[in-house]
């Protein structure tokens, strides 16, 4: 059994507010669960996976708990991830770079980074990210050398993904607060590389 | 268990062929040779999941992939890592 | 390995030609206000063991091609989050018919 194809063919606007309202009326959620969800989904953003990072740059211990447990990182900055996806975490080397996407949906690391950008899920993003990586990286005018591998991780299954990526040059003797606003959400997906 | 190192096949089948489903092994690995890296845990079944149907946890691997051997013009140091479930995975 | 024969699903979309010369539009877009309730509304089903991102996902491919190209990303997940409150009966094609009507 579906839905009949009329109903789901009704302008998204109008059935948004029907569906609201029903959900309402019969005491599923209410308006003030659908404002503190949407605060609490607006209140992450790459900041967050900034901090993370920084984190791992200046502290070993952190930097391998973020690679074996991602959730465990996460919660330790008191990202909640109870009932969340597992957080898997990506390390970059000086000849290996990652890339994530995910060509079936836009499965996004979202407690950790905020809502997906409009690339990310975008088609042409989608379709390009798993044959022509590097295509893609310049969209950006990111360039790796040849020598370099690239390492593609397409999100099928449970775990959302972020990079951690190399800590720039010239950041030495730098606190985590600094290293932590040179990294940008594309950093942490892999279509840039952070730099000082 | 698949061990680490094992080299896989992905399965050339076509659910789609069969009636509505969800399938969360795309398309370009379909019948694609690969290599196991590690075990990723153990997960409710998705394609059951997804239809509100019973579902068999299974083991969840992450797969790599060359992209020169999935596109003839890929790049030959690119590379494609995949989660993908137990039951799509042949072994020698 | 890409397959031009039919058994691809629509939204499966590695490597396909289709959008292999489409540069990736990398400016950010802002989410508006319906983006923000649909995502809010499919979480808070989510929470209460109504709607999982399994069924959101089978919605959305039930989607045919051409609608599914389209709409924007959350008015998929609109029409998705419709289809599964119905399946599951946690609102009644008629109770929604109804509620269109009062608008």
């Amino acid at each position: 059994m579906s839905a009949p194809l009329d109903l789901l063919e009704a302008d998204s606007d109008r059935l948004l507010v029907a569906v609201t309202r029903l959900l309402t009326e019969k005491g599923i959620l209410s308006h003030a669960d659908i404002a503190e969800q949407i605060a609490s989904s607006d209140a992450a953003n790459p900041a967050l996976g900034a901090a993370m990072v920084a984190r791992a740059w200046t502290d070993p211990d952190y930097r391998a708990l973020m690679l074996r447990d991602g959730t465990a990182a996460a919660e330790a900055m008191g990202i909640a991830m109870h009932g969340k996806p597992p957080l898997g975490v990506l390390e970059n080397t000086a000849d290996t770079h990652h890339l994530v996407c995910c060509t079936l949906c836009s499965c996004y690391p979202k407690a950790i980074l905020g809502y997906p950008p409009f690339w990310f899920k975008s088609a042409a993003f989608r379709t390009r990210a798993v044959r022509d990586p590097r295509g893609v990286l310049a969209d950006w005018g990111t360039v790796l050398p040849d020598s370099v591998k690239l390492r593609v991780v397409d999100s099928t299954a449970d775990y959302r993904r972020m990079v951690l990526p190399l800590r720039p040059a010239g950041t030495e003797g730098w606190d985590a607060a600094r290293l932590a606003a040179l990294v940008r959400e594309g950093d942490m997906i892999g279509v840039t590389i952070p730099s000082a | 268990m698949i061990a680490p190192g094992t080299e896989v096949k992905v399965k050339l089948d076509w659910p789609e062929l069969r009636g509505p489903c969800h399938i969360r092994t795309p398309h370009y690995l379909r019948g694609a040779k690969g290599v196991v890296e590690r075990h990723l845990g153990r997960f409710a079944n998705p394609e059951d999941l997804a239809f509100m149907r019973p579902a068999a946890i299974l083991n969840l691997y992450h797969v790599r992939f060359a992209v020169a051997e999935l596109w003839p013009d890929g790049h030959a140091n690119d590379s494609v890592v995949v989660e993908l479930f137990e039951p799509w995975l042949e072994t020698a | 390995m890409e397959t031009t024969s039919p058994p691809r699903a629509h939204h499966d979309m590695g490597g396909i030609s289709k959008f292999m010369c489409e540069t990736v539009d990398i400016a950010p877009h802002e989410l508006t206000d319906f983006d923000r309730q649909v995502d809010a509304i499919r979480s808070l089903l989510g929470g209460k063991g109504l709607m999982s991102a399994d069924h959101l996902r089978r919605g959305i491919e039930a989607i045919p091609e051409e609608t599914y190209h389209r709409l924007s990303y959350y008015q998929r997940w609109m029409r998705s989050i419709v289809d599964q409150v119905i399946t599951a009966g946690v609102i009644t094609e008629a109770e929604l018919r109804a509620a269109l009507e009062q608008g």
